[in-house]
């Protein structure tokens, strides 16, 4: 925890409420601001066979738009989401299964990646999957004059210069995720990385 | 939230998240490689890891949220006993020697497939049944419910139950009748219901008698209820669920949904 948050460095108030749909086995919702995501987890399943690995779980990551179908830019935070959520699942505990997640974004006000990973990492706590850890997403907009601004919303990212986002494992805060949008230097990527995303 | 790296006994009763590490406690000879002669070389107890947890370097790793349990050794060994997460899940898992409630949902030739709510549908042979031989099949039809037990609950394999104990006897298992009202509870329900001396189990006993299978996967199977419309469906099984959680003062409410 840092002890005196720069200006614009504070997290917008976020909530979070676990276990609110019936049907799958964890969901979590979690809201950043007016930003929010709704999670839910099925599994450990049964798997299409084509998909069935002897040595894990399968993880599938659905990343469902406020309206319209995925396109290009679900698809790939997908795979960012799943990344990170592989690496905290013990999926090595449920092989020849799957595990679904499904995120479905209810409001996008800025931040919207880290608060899919958080909404995650929620619905799989809510689960009871096996975790390695906790992890939690945080994004940093840049600002044209340098400045951070931590957890932004829409507009700052609009007017951001780059906009970075990172997840940290709960144990040892390690880096489990690293994005970015923009152009930055890269010592701005880990002066952003090591004073913001640790005091997180 | 327990800070990593606790002890794992001042843990116990404590609320645990993934990625905790439980420090267990110091053998309690210093001297552990020599030879002791005399009563206080009683061995020290066995460790026992359960759901929840797994060894690492430094202890346990806990991999999954809830409250820390531990129950002492049987013996007069100090240490070990066993530690496991009491965590709700919706989800089941396969455990072996676990009852659980079946649904058949095929039969192919000599084994039946039942869905018992994992990740696989169970087999289940026809001869695992009292009483059967090749000559006399039982008769199970699609869509019966079956209560029994798994012999085979392996990460890796297609789980087996069985509806006969070791010595060949029903004890209870077998098909379970074609009328009455199955429902599905939380995991951690369950086992509060099945733990010795229950209190709602007790409790509801003194209203009125009654009869429920229960089964680890997390449904319960009520025979008397007799259901012929939806909605008496819909009202017997809230019902049923609100009579629990209002019998259980003590039990906390928030760990029934």
């Amino acid at each position: 925890m840092g002890s005196e948050p720069e200006p614009g460095c504070a997290l917008r108030p976020f909530a979070v409420e676990q276990g609110l749909l019936s049907r799958p086995d964890g969901s979590a919702a979690f809201v950043q601001g007016d930003t929010s995501v709704l999670a839910g987890v099925y599994g450990p399943a049964e798997v299409r066979s084509s998909r069935e690995s002897p040595e894990r779980a399968a993880l599938d990551v659905l990343l469902r738009p406020k309206v319209g179908l995925p396109g290009v830019l679900e698809r790939s935070r997908e795979q960012m989401v799943r990344r990170a959520c592989e690496a905290a699942l013990l999926g090595e505990l449920h092989p020849r299964s799957s595990v679904t997640l499904v995120l479905q974004v209810v409001s996008d006000a800025g931040s919207l990646l880290s608060c899919c990973l958080n909404a995650a990492c929620l619905a799989l706590l809510d689960a009871g999957l096996p975790l390695r850890s906790l992890f939690c997403g945080v994004t940093c907009a840049l600002a044209p004059d340098g400045a951070v601004a931590l957890d932004p919303s829409a507009r700052q990212e609009k007017e951001a210069r780059a906009v970075l986002t990172f997840a940290f494992e709960s144990t040892e805060k390690r880096l489990l995720l690293s994005t970015t949008r923009g152009a930055c230097s890269a010592k701005e990527v880990e002066y952003v990385r090591d004073v913001h995303g640790t005091s997180v | 939230m327990a800070a990593s790296g606790l002890s794992a006994e001042v843990d116990v009763g404590q609320v645990v998240l993934p990625g905790d590490v439980l420090l267990l406690p110091a053998a309690p000879n210093a001297d552990g490689e020599r030879l002791r002669l005399g009563p206080s070389s009683a061995p020290r107890g066995r460790l026992l890891c359960g759901p929840g947890l797994r060894r690492c370097a430094a202890g346990l790793l806990v991999t999954k949220c809830g409250l820390l349990r531990h129950r002492p050794p049987a013996g007069a060994g100090t240490g070990g006993g066993a530690y496991w997460v009491d965590s709700q899940q919706k989800r089941y898992v396969p455990v072996k020697g676990d009852p659980i409630i079946g649904i058949v949902t095929a039969k192919a030739g000599d084994i039946f497939k039942v869905d018992v709510g994992g990740s696989e549908q169970a087999s289940l042979s026809y001869l695992a049944f009292e009483g059967a031989t090749k000559r006399n099949r039982p008769n199970v039809q699609v869509g019966d419910l079956v209560y029994g037990q798994f012999i085979v609950a392996n990460k890796d394999m297609e789980p087996e139950m069985v509806c006969i104990d070791s010595s060949g006897r029903a004890n209870g298992m077998g098909i379970i009748g074609h009328e009455g009202l199955l429902f599905k509870v939380s995991l951690g329900l369950i086992r509060k219901l099945l733990a010795p001396n229950c209190e709602i189990i007790q409790e509801l006993g003194q209203l009125y008698p009654f009869e429920i299978v229960l089964g680890m996967n997390g449904r319960i199977w009520d025979p008397r209820e007799v259901i012929s419309t939806p909605q008496d469906w819909i009202h017997q099984q809230s019902g049923l669920l609100h009579l629990f959680v209002a019998l259980s003062p003590n039990l906390g409410t928030g760990a029934f949904l």
